[in-house]
């Protein structure tokens, strides 16, 4: 089988070609690749551990199901091996190792259109409008405050730590951000989940730290507005 | 200037910038300006943070044993296609 670990994954960004990207490759990072450049076993398993979650996770959200999401994370180890030779520690080798998983999810995409880059999609997402909080929350030009709140923002009771990370809660969070429109999706997933930096981000995705931004923010509101819905639905469940 | 810093529709489109640290320090100041004196726009920004501690208890790092043997087998193979 021909394994194409190339496209994005691959090539260098000029852009990069000296900042080494988000703190480049650790000597750590180096000492496995060198491992697995040598057929090393335990430096597979390492990184098998460290990132076979995280894989999973990315896949998942791009493929629907998990038998898929598995054989797309089998594939992109099989793309790591075939591009570890070329591997030149420009990026961190778990941004290189997403790109090429990202890659190959995508051709596999059932979610979306395959054959748009990822970085024209989050321009497009980014491009919208998309108030954080719809303009009918707010005081029009007719009353006393424009563009202050209608009425007061309700609060999630009175322990609202408490009821954020309430497995109840969480279930329904992991529901809205499946819903959130893909780069959305993607960007919020890797931040906020798995706490990438915004660098790292920028140079998985391979989108401009602006676009990161916007997607970033429209991601997160919605997820605020929809705890918001689940908050203020409470009492109309069993 | 606006007593308040900046309105509250403004606010919510500023919150994520400040968090990332990113905003200018005119905007910075009108942000914490309207923050010091707006209840409900406290308690927006508290709600986002509050979405952030739980997006990120959605993490998981298990990995399945019964996952490493494909794996094992997948790179076994690949070794020795290639010597």
């Amino acid at each position: 089988m021909s394994v194409n670990t190339g496209g994005e994954a691959g090539t260098r960004d000029p852009r990069r070609a000296d900042s080494g990207g988000p703190g480049g490759t650790t000597a750590e990072e180096l000492a496995l690749v060198e491992g697995l450049r040598h057929g090393d076993e335990d430096a597979f398993l390492t990184l098998v551990r460290r990132y076979q979650a995280l894989l999973k996770r990315v896949a998942r959200m791009y493929v629907r199901t998990d038998a898929v999401a598995d054989e797309v994370v089998q594939e992109t180890w099989l793309g790591v091996f075939e591009g570890i030779e070329r591997f030149e520690g420009r990026a961190s080798l778990k941004t290189w190792v997403v790109r090429i998983l990202m890659n190959r999810a995508r051709s596999r995409g059932e979610r979306e259109s395959r054959m748009v880059p990822f970085s024209a999609l989050a321009a497009e997402e980014a491009g919208r409008s998309d108030p954080a909080v719809p303009a009918e929350r707010f005081q029009d030009a007719a009353r006393n405050y424009p563009g202050h709140w209608s009425v007061p923002l309700p609060r999630w009771g009175d322990e609202p730590e408490k009821w954020v990370i309430s497995l109840e809660t969480l279930e329904y969070l992991r529901g809205a951000i499946e819903q959130l429109p893909s780069a959305q999706r993607t960007v919020v997933t890797l931040r906020d989940e798995q706490e990438w930096t915004a660098e790292e981000v920028c140079e998985a995705l391979g989108i401009t730290e602006a676009n990161q931004r916007v997607l970033l923010h429209r991601g997160r509101s919605k997820l605020r507005k929809a705890l918001e819905a689940r908050y203020e639905a409470r009492g109309a469940r069993p | 200037m606006n007593p308040w810093g900046v309105d509250c529709n403004e606010f919510v489109e500023m919150v994520t910038e400040y968090l990332e640290g990113t905003l200018g320090e005119d905007d910075r100041v009108r942000f914490e300006q309207h923050l010091t004196m707006c209840g409900s726009c406290r308690d927006y920004l508290e709600q986002i943070r509050l979405t952030l501690r739980a997006t990120g208890k959605l993490r998981t790092e298990d990995v399945p044993a019964e996952g490493m043997e494909p794996l094992l087998k997948v790179f076994r193979k690949w070794k020795q296609g290639r010597s």
